[in-house]
């Protein structure tokens, strides 16, 4: 089984350590890797799109599971799918879109593998209408520490710690998962601008049950009156008949071709994106989306993934890395939810990702993130001076208002407010306590919270 | 673990009643520090720079450490190392010694040397390869400016820190690419119980800016940090100045 010692970070490029990486290709190789991974233990790791430290084991052990990509079968009729838990989302799309099958759920990039999606019960635009992936899930093969593989099936509580667990309560080998059946592979899509925060939060109040597919980009460095304005970009996949006869759509409607454009350079020069920089990328962007528009087609990778299109994007944020901060409050939290908005306003925190949405019911995942609520995520250069301190002081709001931050993208949070945001921790622990024992499944997430 | 930051949740502070080295303990448990393992000998002093930081919210321990008794490290560094993780490590210890007296007296000034660089040669080895056995880590060295070019004023000094500067980049040399972070700070003239009594240098600076330029270093994950940040276009002027007029030069 190839093995190399390198230095491993997560999507935000922060924190990097060094780790034994271990790839195995059968199960057979697999059960040897979580044996052999030696007393400071081993964690899965999928294509490393989680940003924080989820992914990474310092001293020890990385199972690299993208060699186990096989899609194993398809169920045409009943749309399901049991695939490998290194198959990506990517490769799930190029072989189920022309069956007439798209992903259940899917975050903002194809990247991911089907492993990572339950470990960290990742959630979509549609997670209003359809909770998160895992909710999706039927079964999965999860590989325990004691060396045995295992069935688990939805309901069970190891489905519930596992979906959301962050890896830790086992190796996820293969998973089947229940599919969303589409007609094209064309988003119909309806973008309309909100002038300022209220806006925004009425008009989603009001509308977004309409929408299977919802999101809104936020404007975080505009202030004053026009706090808060954003571009809300809703829709669904593309009937048939909403294509036009004579086009290419029309003839191949199931066709699926992501755009590429050129990656990022590997060297970024530090403070590129600064408050300067995004605030006119931020200007641009809110006054190109059209007031309102209604029923544009758009590519599926431009919908659901338009960062897909530049591999290596991270880079942009050059050595330093950044951050990514996800928090959701429950409704009736408005309030936490508007000051929390204005105090980054105010910081001038250059961010030109942010992203607004509402989540519908939670997930039993116990430590699955969406909450029924609002749910806000920001990217921030990690270089920028007291930005530790100032999320901090966010945490705080966030925790106060029985809210939580996403553990897929933390790499930051005190472990004190832990408990505080996931209530279900303890019953979390427990059961890693009686599964695994001697901590065979560790990360640096786990160290560093005490999960 | 340290955080997106570099802010560490364990500190080991060697040469536990250092001024710069608790002014940095303190500015970290205000972050996230929670663990602080303070080295050095057993006194009075160590034991009330641990209450202090006990009174912050931290978990302190001593624990037995002297810079002279390098046969003795691997022990009592290793002790430490195995009740858990350290994030950061803080070589803060170093005396300045008495420039004029040590001149006369050879075995003073070897004690200045043995002190600042063979101490920190074993203590420094040490505290590395328990680092890379973590797989993560920062090693940070307090160096001094001193150390950039040796002055007639205080050499014996400045060719200890010189040692220790050279011996500290060279071992992040060695540990690049193993998540062991190794950084050399290079204070200037520091306001400290080291320095009372001696006249004040240009651009003196505090323990507390010296663990402010800390936190940042770890934040950048730097290699050099200069306290204050001016001294690196100062140093790097000084250090081509023509030795005939360095001679003389009121340093």
């Amino acid at each position: 089984m190839p093995t190399d010692t390198v230095s491993v970070t997560g999507w935000g490029r922060t924190a990097p350590t060094a780790a034994r990486l271990v790839r195995p290709r059968s199960y057979e190789e697999a059960v040897a890797a979580v044996r052999d991974c030696g007393a400071r233990g081993g964690i899965p790791r999928g294509l490393g799109r989680a940003y924080g430290d989820a992914a990474q084991n310092a001293g020890g052990a990385v199972f690299d599971m993208t060699g186990l990509d096989s899609v194993h079968a398809v169920d045409v009729d009943g749309g399901t799918v049991l695939c490998g838990a290194g198959v990506s989302l990517h490769r799930l799309m190029e072989v189920l879109l022309p069956l007439g099958w798209f992903v259940p759920v899917t975050p903002g990039t194809r990247y991911v593998t089907v492993g990572g999606a339950i470990g960290a019960d990742i959630h979509g635009k549609n997670h209003h209408v359809s909770g998160s992936f895992a909710r999706h899930v039927l079964s999965f093969e999860l590989l325990t520490a004691d060396g045995q593989i295992r069935m688990v099936d939805r309901g069970t509580p190891l489905f519930d710690a596992t979906a959301g667990g962050m890896g830790l309560t086992g190796v996820i080998l293969t998973a089947t998962v229940r599919l969303q059946p589409v007609e094209t592979s064309l988003m119909s899509v309806d973008t309309e601008r909100a002038t300022d925060l209220d806006d925004l939060m009425a008009r989603l109040t009001a509308t977004d049950h309409r929408y299977r597919y919802s999101v809104a980009w936020i404007d975080l460095l505009a202030r004053g009156a026009s706090l808060g304005r954003s571009v809300l970009t809703r829709g669904d996949h593309a009937p048939l008949e909403a294509l036009d006869g004579r086009t290419r759509a029309r003839r191949a409607p199931l066709e699926f071709r992501p755009g590429r454009l050129p990656a990022a350079p590997s060297f970024v020069p530090e403070g590129l994106l600064g408050r300067t920089t995004v605030g006119l990328f931020n200007e641009l962007w809110y006054r190109k989306a059209p007031r309102a528009r209604v029923g544009e087609l758009q590519r599926m990778s431009t919908f659901f993934h338009p960062l897909d299109g530049v591999p290596h994007w991270n880079r942009v944020y050059g050595r330093g890395g950044f951050v990514q901060y996800q928090f959701a409050v429950g409704y009736g939290q408005e309030e936490t939810l508007r000051r929390i908005v204005r105090r980054i306003s105010q910081r001038r925190c250059p961010s030109f990702l942010a992203v607004l949405k509402r989540f519908g019911e939670g997930d039993p995942g116990w430590l699955s993130f969406p909450m029924p609520g609002w749910t806000l995520a920001l990217d921030i250069p990690a270089n920028l001076p007291g930005l530790g301190g100032f999320l901090d002081e966010l945490d705080e709001e966030v925790a106060a208002a029985d809210g939580r931050v996403y553990l897929a993208k933390d790499s930051r949070l005190r472990p004190e407010l832990l408990t505080a945001m996931y209530p279900r921790l303890g019953e979390f622990r427990a059961l890693r306590e009686e599964l695994d024992p001697r901590s065979v499944f560790t990360s640096d997430l786990s160290r560093r919270l005490g999960l | 673990m340290k955080d997106a930051f570099g802010i560490p949740q364990s500190l080991l502070v060697l040469g536990g009643t250092s001024e710069i080295g608790l002014a940095t303990a303190r500015r970290l448990i205000a972050r996230r520090t929670r663990t602080v393992w303070l080295a050095g000998r057993p006194s009075p002093g160590l034991e009330s720079a641990a209450s202090g930081l006990r009174e912050l919210g931290a978990d302190v321990r001593t624990v037995d450490f002297d810079a002279l008794d390098p046969d003795a490290h691997e022990a009592a560094l290793g002790k430490v190392f195995a009740e858990g993780d350290i994030d950061m490590v803080l070589l803060a210890f170093g005396v300045l010694g008495d420039q004029s007296h040590d001149e006369n007296e050879p075995g003073a000034a070897v004690r200045v040397a043995q002190t600042n660089y063979t101490g920190a040669v074993s203590s420094g080895l040490v505290c590395a390869r328990a680092l890379q056995t973590q797989g993560h880590g920062s090693l940070v060295v307090l160096s001094s400016v001193a150390g950039e070019r040796a002055r007639r004023a205080n050499f014996i000094y400045g060719s200890s820190k010189a040692g220790l500067d050279a011996f500290t980049q060279g071992l992040g040399d060695a540990l690049f690419g193993t998540g062991v972070h190794v950084m050399v700070v290079r204070p200037g003239f520091v306001r400290s119980r080291m320095t009372e009594g001696l006249e004040e240098a240009p651009l003196a600076t505090t323990p507390e800016a010296v663990a402010t330029a800390i936190e940042t270093g770890l934040r950048r994950r730097s290699e050099t940090v200069w306290v204050p940040g001016a001294l690196r276009l100062v140093m790097s002027a000084l250090r081509h100045v023509p030795r005939g007029v360095f001679r003389r030069l009121p340093l």
